[in-house]
């Protein structure tokens, strides 16, 4: 059912693990998908020079998580947020149709994993502007209805 | 390397008996059962011999057997062919929240023909309480159908108690007996049951041939119409070769039975011992009391199935799981689900169908490969890591259900 790569990366996953004091940590699926992956990354001058992960789940979910750790290490955050399913999917030389949203799982989980960084930065802040009357989230030059049916304090 | 294999329930090795019986319908006794010529002597005599000893096996009369290609083909003609002719009279059927996918997926086609129907739902070891069957069955119930034995979990149901209660309301009962026949004995006049299916494959015959049982008088609609075969409850000309096989491995079967039924027994017995002295965190499901011989059923907690039977593969040892990952449809098994496992441990099971030649040299192969594959599967579980940091490795979030980004269906399905 599975290619040699696919094989190779199962018996052998590379980067399996935890990192203590990661930058970043990503978690992906649950227990009614029947895939869970853990993705942990240390970045270092927008470089991610570890990633490490952990995985429940098939021979497609464990093999993804290994190329996807592989693609991403040594990478810019820029270059590893552009890991798409369909590259891991290519590097693996295919996956059988029925589990190609195993790939899907594994390119997100690293993806959650640097969102998760970028937001912990220091002044990251929220995102998009918020009212400063009323708190309310405001989009682009839109008046804040809140405060416009409200009338200013 | 050993090549252990305990998937039976997938496939079984053919009974050389079964192989002999079968080579000269494919080789110079070519003909048409049919056929007025003499070609189709031999043919017509070998299916109706292989009826009789089909039926012996079941205690049923040759008469009360129709022969199809499959198991799933069986359950097809049971659940669509008794209850249509009675569609004026109600359109209602009840069958158990565990039957084989056979048998519930013809209940949703009879839906878009106006059909309704109740899963009666099962207890945590899978067995169907009667008085929970009588409550599912309404004035317009026209089948009841429980299968004889789980394929999933090995439970045994109490088949004879079962098919009363419906008889009770003149209800006709079907029985799926694919996972029983030649694991345990089987006779359908002491059962009570109006249909009964099962499959060559199950007494170690070849794929290809497949029985159902129909006690006379049982009205049925039949699926494939056309010829006149079969009486005329299954058309087209008739798979002589594997009829053939399935007769004689069925007269095999049904001689050594209690034999071959004691040895498996004892060799799922060791692996109930032995299993949880060597791996922690094993919970075997279906009943211990009242299963199949020869079936183990287990939930090896935090390791995904699907993983499990690769690393098994790779070690000559052939078995099956009911993880999501591991069925084609990617959804986790529905018997284990219906018997009240959460979703994780479901995605964690193992299933072990023995055999006839199985041995001891197998089981210990079996419990030598076994935990070290588990233990490297844990280390890399985030459940496993988050059960030893005392965390509930089994909570979901709030609202937590299978994303949408993903789709499991699968457009071949």
């Amino acid at each position: 059912m599975y290619s040699e790569k696919v094989m190779e990366h199962f018996r052998n996953p590379r980067n399996v693990g935890e990192i203590e004091n990661a930058s970043g940590v990503g978690e992906i699926g649950n227990p009614v998908c029947g895939d869970m992956m853990t993705f942990y990354v240390k970045i270092e001058n927008d470089i991610l020079t570890d990633v490490k992960f952990k995985t429940f789940g098939c021979g497609a979910a464990i093999a993804v998580s290994s190329m996807v750790s592989e693609m991403a290490k040594g990478k810019t955050i820029a270059e590893a947020m552009k890991i798409s399913n369909a590259d891991v999917a290519k590097e693996l030389g295919g996956l059988p149709p029925n589990k190609l949203h195993c790939s899907n799982l594994g390119a997100d989980a690293l993806h959650r994993a640097i969102e998760n960084y970028l937001a912990k930065k220091p002044g990251a802040g929220e995102k998009g502007c918020r009212c400063p009357f009323c708190d309310a989230p405001v989009e682009g030059s839109n008046i804040c209805a809140p405060c416009k049916t409200q009338g200013r304090k | 390397m050993p090549s252990v294999y305990f998937d039976h329930a997938a496939a079984a090795r053919l009974l050389h008996e079964a192989r002999e019986a079968m080579l000269p319908f494919l080789t110079e006794e070519f003909g048409n059962p049919a056929s007025l010529h003499h070609f189709g002597n031999k043919p017509k005599e070998a299916i109706e011999a292989a009826r009789v000893q089909v039926a012996a096996l079941i205690n049923s009369r040759p008469d009360d057997i129709v022969f199809t290609a499959s198991a799933s083909e069986s359950n097809n003609l049971a659940i669509k062919g008794l209850s249509l002719p009675h569609k004026d009279k109600g359109t209602h059927i009840v069958v158990s929240a565990i039957e084989h996918v056979s048998v519930l997926e013809p209940l949703k086609s009879l839906c878009t023909l106006g059909f309704e129907y109740t899963l009666v739902p099962v207890d945590s070891e899978g067995m169907v309480d009667p008085h929970k069957l009588a409550a599912a069955i309404q004035t317009e119930t026209v089948l009841v159908s429980v299968m004889h034995a789980n394929y999933e979990v090995g439970t045994i149901q109490n088949i004879k108690e079962l098919a009363a209660v419906a008889h009770r309301y003149r209800i006709p009962f079907h029985s799926d007996g694919t996972a029983a026949v030649g694991r345990i004995p089987v006779d359908v006049a002491e059962l009570g049951v109006d249909a009964y299916t099962f499959p060559a494959m199950s007494v170690y015959g070849p794929k290809g041939a497949a029985a159902l049982y129909l006690k006379r008088g049982t009205r049925i609609q039949s699926l494939v119409e056309g010829g006149f075969q079969e009486k005329n409850r299954r058309a087209g000309t008739e798979d002589v070769a594997a009829i053939a096989g399935f007769g004689a491995a069925a007269a095999v079967t049904e001689a050594r039975l209690s034999e071959w039924s004691a040895t498996m027994a004892k060799l799922a017995q060791r692996i109930f011992k032995e299993l949880p002295q060597r791996l922690d965190h094993v919970i075997f499901t279906g009943s211990m009391s009242n299963r199949v011989p020869g079936h183990v059923s287990v939930v090896v907690e935090f390791v995904e199935g699907e993983a499990m039977l690769l690393f098994l593969d790779d070690a000559g040892i052939a078995t099956a799981s009911g993880s999501s990952c591991s069925s084609k449809t990617l959804k986790a098994s529905h018997v284990l689900l219906a018997m009240g496992l959460p979703h994780a441990k479901a995605q964690s099971s193992l299933v072990l169908t023995m055999g006839k030649d199985s041995t001891d040299a197998d089981v210990t192969h079996f419990l030598d490969k076994l935990p070290p594959i588990v233990e490297r599967l844990r280390q890399m579980s985030p459940l496993y890591a988050k059960f030893q940091k005392g965390e509930d490795p089994y909570a979901l979030k709030p609202g937590e259900t299978c994303e949408d980004e993903h789709e499991h269906e699968t457009k071949d399905e």
